[in-house]
């Protein structure tokens, strides 16, 4: 569910920014992204479904949940406050994704490395989009440095919640179907050391965030994203297209 | 923005033997230009290869020189490829 929960929710904050982008090509290029994660969410959501039996559908599991059972990260729920948050949001995240999806591939569970087969390629790509433009907005003028830095300095506290292992996280490797998220860090430390350094950001230090996403405790952006992303469910129950 | 010229963008489909420009967008430079093509121009499979071109590289012909241009081939039926047989060893070229 966390890794279901944290592609629906950041591709429904990038979904928010479709026809809002600072330019036609970024517009695309972020709602492509929404569009990738939103795929690798209804995957997931379809396994789940099936593990769950009864009722359970993709569309229930994404739509029909109170704000406690979601599992997603404080981290992908940061509202987008200007271009470069949305960036530095989609860059941590894919810092960490990429690798995820990485050990995922060689999961015993054959749906969850079939799943990571394919978005892998969908994760680089979005890495390379989102460390491309870090670099160019943090090594860019006084004002984009600047925001970069702001976006840099709130938001990488709330990257440690990734890699705080939890008991099902634990079980999950031990069984070799989940990742070893030791691992995953490492290499999430040197992505971000290597490129920020090349767009001259720094990172901050400090203390992290005390999130606990994973347990189902959310910040107050959840109460509006779900107001949003449930209404159409909940008021029309079952509707299609 | 300021800085950001256009590009044009010309893709060779799966089963195509050459680019087809297929249009144009904004970028700062030409990696930029190559990845918003890939964002905006392969969405719906389009094809396998990009060439991105600043516009201005590219020379185009003025449409009121096109009489002295291009019509004086119209009554040149001996330039075409027509009247030779292929032997039938050939046929499959």
């Amino acid at each position: 569910m966390i890794l279901g929960d944290n592609s629906l929710l950041l591709g429904h904050r990038l979904s928010e920014l479709c026809g809002h982008g600072p330019s036609l090509e970024t517009d695309i290029a972020l709602t492509n992204i929404s569009l990738d994660l939103f795929g690798q969410v209804r995957s997931y959501f379809q396994y789940a479904a099936k593990i769950k039996g009864g009722e359970a559908s993709e569309d229930t599991i994404a739509f029909l949940r109170t704000d406690r059972d979601y599992r997603h990260t404080w981290l992908v729920e940061r509202p987008n406050t200007d271009f470069a948050h949305v960036i530095v949001r989609q860059f941590f995240f894919d810092a960490f994704h990429l690798p995820l999806l990485e050990q995922l591939e060689k999961s015993k569970d054959e749906t969850i490395a079939a799943i990571a087969a394919k978005s892998i390629k969908e994760s680089r790509y979005h890495l390379r989009f989102s460390s491309t433009w870090c670099k160019r907005l943090g090594d860019g003028t006084a004002e984009s440095h600047q925001r970069m830095q702001e976006a840099v300095n709130e938001l990488y506290p709330f990257t440690h919640e990734l890699f705080q292992i939890t008991d099902t996280e634990k079980e999950m490797h031990e069984q070799g179907i989940g990742a070893d998220i030791q691992k995953i860090k490492s290499i999430f430390d040197q992505t971000l050391a290597s490129v920020l350094a090349a767009a001259t950001l720094e990172i901050p230090t400090g203390p992290a965030r005390k999130t606990d996403g994973k347990k189902g405790i959310h910040s107050e952006q959840l109460g509006y994203i779900l107001a949003e992303l449930q209404y159409m469910q909940r008021t029309y129950p079952q509707q299609t297209w | 923005m300021k800085g950001n010229p256009i590009w044009e963008v010309f893709i060779r489909s799966k089963n195509g033997l050459e680019h087809r420009h297929v249009g144009s967008l904004h970028a700062a430079d030409a990696t930029m230009a190559m990845e918003n093509a890939r964002d905006v121009y392969t969405r719906r499979e389009e094809g396998i290869s990009i060439w991105v071109v600043e516009s201005k590289f590219i020379t185009a012909s003025n449409p009121s020189e096109n009489g002295e241009l291009f019509e004086p081939a119209k009554d040149k039926a001996y330039r075409h490829p027509t009247f030779y047989n292929l032997p039938n060893e050939l046929k499959h070229i």
